[in-house]
């Protein structure tokens, strides 16, 4: 009945890690009693869960992001305080405890941080600035959020019932085999990347259809914002290198369920194609979350250094070849795999090569700097730090990508430290900046500046102490994911990095703060005309937030900075003479259901509860019959609606001094 | 409603059709990635055999001709559904439609015996790697061509019940390069799995 699943699952067997279940509950259980309480369970409902409004989804995607950024970030803070305390010891946790923790700190923050967030502002941003009403397929849209949300809860749910892999977030073969590891914990891992993943090839699919087909009319694609086109590129990038890491995790999957031999040590299996397959989806990857960033790098620093982007054209075809070149580099994650040196030269050569788009960028954010009235925002403290910190961990990576100085250096920390060092400025730095960028436009109120410039300081700061340390110890030859060790002359490092952990946990509290003042101080903070930061681009040119169809008369562009050239000319905000109705996709808690049986099905294929995945299966494919037979899957507001929408906004425009 | 109105919504659905057109071959493109990759561990783990049976012992030349030949006419009879729905015409939109999907079934009743004898014979899926691949490889188009014919049903009941509208047009439309793709899917099969394993 209940297939693999006992009572023996419930983790009594440690106090650590039914801690970590307790919270996880506790901490469901005081959303759903708050909710409650708010009597807002069907506000969240009708508002929001149902919603197929992009911005809506970009919020509710940022909101996942941010959550599994502190359960991703408790897992960094335990692996630096065990690090710090194992010398000759075992520390507190065991070792099997603590390769679950590195297991999920890195599936969590690439699969569950920082996919949604940078589809979360993409959802949000890149609709406005390309003058659209919404996204080409709005309900999958909702489909491609539920989907990575049940993949996040089926991470979560590890933690109360069963265990998460100890298998690295690779998830490299033989040892994640069912031979080596027969328990749940790989299963958990393979099933959440696979619902998610589905969601993110199709978030991928939705993008290039949206950013090709629906741009207003005069852009053209040289004029579109960079941040646009670096979500298409990144789509691209999302919707073909996703079905690898499907096919290497379903391949997996086969092995671990139906006694195939793909991976396996015997009988015909090749281990080593499956680390090809990931990486030919984890290099791509890398672009797809970085990508982006560079886009909102680009935003950020054009705006608040009041010029124009120095160097846009080179920085769009940076972008596309790095886009390209991004296929051609994976094999440098393996480069001690054994392959001839000419295939290990080949790839070299190839990493090193695609610095060089990346380098471009960088003279693309200093020029634009340079000469220009540069305000210390929150957003362009980000994109300094990045910059700065970012050619570090650049100039390691072409270190890295030497393959003999690599086999030195692999499997250390001077890795750990390279990635986190390429991840954390270039990925997350860059989500922050747009997060606290944005966040006036998306919520109508301003982001407390003071909170931000806190949050920025012990990031940086934080980061520093945690990774250099890890630099010094990896050249000093110690390998990575250690549980415990014995040469005292690395303890010291490892004590910096601990303290690293805690200035960044300061920064993670500052960001707290700036969301508490926000909100308490919204009423006298509102953001009245929608362009607070005198911006360049359409998403400013609407409401903050915008109105469900974002703009009431789609503008037509003629320059790169549309919106700025309507300010120059002076016909910014000006009020159409009359209005039209507006077709608006209808809600629809189709999304939701996908999502809820997705995560029933992998919590099923998990547990080898047979006739429970055969159930969801055949729900979810009827729900899609259901509603991809139904046409009417819009309603139309009249013009008489928008203009009572539109009056509003322009008393308030009115209202401004 | 004005007729201006009306015409402006119709030129709005035209688009949302053809975006949709565009959507749905990013998804056969990174489905064809999905083969491609299929293709390429197939290919390595022809070697190893694990002393079990090799593709020469176990393939039939008849059967996949046979296969070949259902899934190829199959996707002409399908072009003819495509043509007739041009033309409006219903009832032979159905008719085309229920010849596809007897070709499509019976290339899956073929494959399926295929499979069982295979595994009766001791050359299941779980014998060696390279039946691990064979089995994925083919079985995942068996597994595509499946869900068309399922969706051959759904969109068969569609033209039934609402006629041949513009959604129902345009999903028709998907449905055919979905049909073909599978096709082209298995001309690669053919050449790659077959024909080789037996010469």
């Amino acid at each position: 009945m209940f297939g693999k699943l006992t009572i023996e699952a419930l983790p009594f067997y440690s106090p650590i890690a039914a801690g970590g279940a307790a919270v996880t509950v506790g901490g469901a259980l005081l959303v759903a009693i708050v909710l409650t309480w708010l009597k807002a369970w069907k506000y969240l409902w009708t508002d929001w869960l149902t919603s197929v409004d992009h911005k809506r989804i970009g919020i509710m995607y940022v909101v996942l992001a941010l959550i599994m950024l502190l359960r991703g970030f408790v897992d960094a803070l335990m692996m630096r305080a065990q690090q710090a305390m194992a010398l000759n010891s075992g520390g507190y946790l065991p070792p099997e405890h603590f390769d679950q923790i590195f297991s999920s700190h890195g599936t969590i923050m690439i699969f569950f941080m920082a996919m949604p967030f940078m589809t979360g502002l993409m959802n949000v941003i890149v609709p406005l600035q390309i003058g659209t009403r919404d996204v080409a397929f709005p309900w999958l849209n909702a489909v491609s959020l539920w989907l990575s949300a049940a993949g996040a809860a089926l991470v979560m749910v590890s933690l109360v019932i069963g265990k998460f892999s100890t298998a690295g977030w690779t998830g490299y073969p033989p040892y994640s085999g069912i031979e080596y590891n027969p328990g749940v914990g790989v299963d958990y891992w393979i099933w959440a990347i696979l619902i998610s993943g589905v969601g993110s090839t199709m978030s991928g699919i939705n993008f290039i259809v949206t950013i090709l087909k629906r741009r207003a009319p005069g852009m053209t694609l040289m004029r579109m914002t960079p941040f646009v086109w670096t979500a298409l590129v990144a789509s691209v990038l999302m919707a073909f290198a996703f079905p690898a890491i499907t096919v290497a995790c379903g391949l997996l999957a086969l092995d671990r369920l139906a006694g195939m031999h793909f991976f396996t040590n015997a009988h015909g299996g090749n281990m080593m194609n499956y680390v090809n397959l990931f990486w030919i989806w984890g290099h791509p990857e890398v672009y797809i979350l970085i990508l982006p960033a560079f886009g909102i790098f680009s935003e950020v620093v054009s705006t608040f250094s009041r010029k124009r982007l120095f160097g846009y054209e080179s920085l769009v075809y940076a972008t596309a070849a790095i886009g390209i070149l991004s296929f051609t580099v994976w094999l440098h994650h393996f480069f001690t795999m054994g392959s001839s040196a000419n295939v290990n030269a080949f790839f070299g050569v190839m990493t090193m090569i695609i610095a060089v788009p990346t380098g471009v960028k960088v003279f693309n954010w200093l020029l634009t700097m340079y000469r220009g009235r540069i305000e210390f925002h929150p957003s362009m403290m980000w994109s300094i730090g990045f910059i700065v910190t970012f050619v570090i961990g650049g100039m390691t990576g072409v270190l890295l990508a030497i393959p003999p100085a690599d086999f030195l250096m692999h499997n250390t920390t001077f890795l750990v430290a390279h990635f986190h060092n390429m991840i954390i400025p270039g990925v997350l730095f860059g989500y922050l900046a747009g997060y606290m960028y944005w966040f006036p436009k998306a919520f109508g109120f301003a982001f407390h500046r003071g909170w931000g410039l806190g949050a920025f300081w012990c990031w940086i700061i934080g980061f520093y102490l945690a990774f250099m340390p890890l630099y010094l110890l990896g050249l000093k030859g110690m390998p990575r994911r250690m549980e415990t060790y014995n040469d005292p002359t690395w303890q010291p490092y490892l004590l910096v990095a601990a303290s690293g952990a805690a200035v960044v946990l300061c920064g993670i509290g500052c960001m707290v703060m700036q969301l508490y003042v926000s909100i308490r101080d919204r009423a006298k903070t509102r953001d009245l005309t929608g362009d607070p930061f005198d911006g360049r681009t359409l998403e400013w040119s609407t409401s903050s937030p915008p109105p469900p169809y974002n703009f009431a008369v789609i503008p037509t562009v003629s320059d790169r900075e549309a919106f700025l050239e309507m300010k120059e000319k002076g016909i910014a905000w000006r009020r159409p003479a009359a209005y039209e109705p507006i077709r608006i996709p209808s809600n629809t808690p189709i999304g939701v259901i996908l999502g809820a049986f997705g995560f029933v099905l992998g919590f099923a294929m998990v547990w080898h509860i047979w006739w429970l995945v055969v159930a969801s299966g055949v729900v979810m494919f009827a729900a899609v019959i259901v509603r991809s037979s139904n046409d009417e899957q819009e309603f139309t507001m009249s013009a008489a609606e928008v203009k009572a929408i539109e009056d509003q906004r322009y008393r308030l425009l009115g209202s401004r001094s | 409603m004005s007729v201006a109105h009306m015409s402006a919504h119709e030129r709005e659905e035209r688009e949302t059709h053809e975006q949709r057109a565009l959507g749905f071959w990013l998804y056969l493109m990174g489905d064809a990635v999905i083969f491609a990759l299929l293709f390429a561990t197939y290919a390595i783990m022809i070697p190893g055999t694990a002393g079990g049976p090799t593709g020469k012992e176990l393939f039939d030349l008849d059967n996949a001709a046979i296969e070949t030949a259902l899934l190829l006419v199959s996707s002409m009879t399908f072009g003819f559904a495509s043509l007739q729905v041009r033309a409006g015409n219903r009832g032979a939109v159905l008719l085309w439609l229920a010849i596809t999907f007897v070709l499509g079934a019976a290339f899956v009743f073929l494959e399926v015996r295929e499979f069982a004898g295979m595994i009766a014979r001791g050359a299941g899926p779980d014998r060696s790697g390279f039946l691990s691949a064979f089995f994925t490889l083919v079985g995942t188009h068996g597994v595509h061509v499946t869900m068309g014919l399922i969706w051959i049903v759904v969109l068969g009941a569609q033209v039934a019940l609402k006629g041949l509208t513009l959604p129902v047009a345009s999903r028709l439309y998907r449905l055919g390069l979905f049909w073909h793709f599978l096709d082209i899917a298995w001309v690669g099969i053919f050449s790659i799995v077959y024909l080789p394993g037996l010469l």
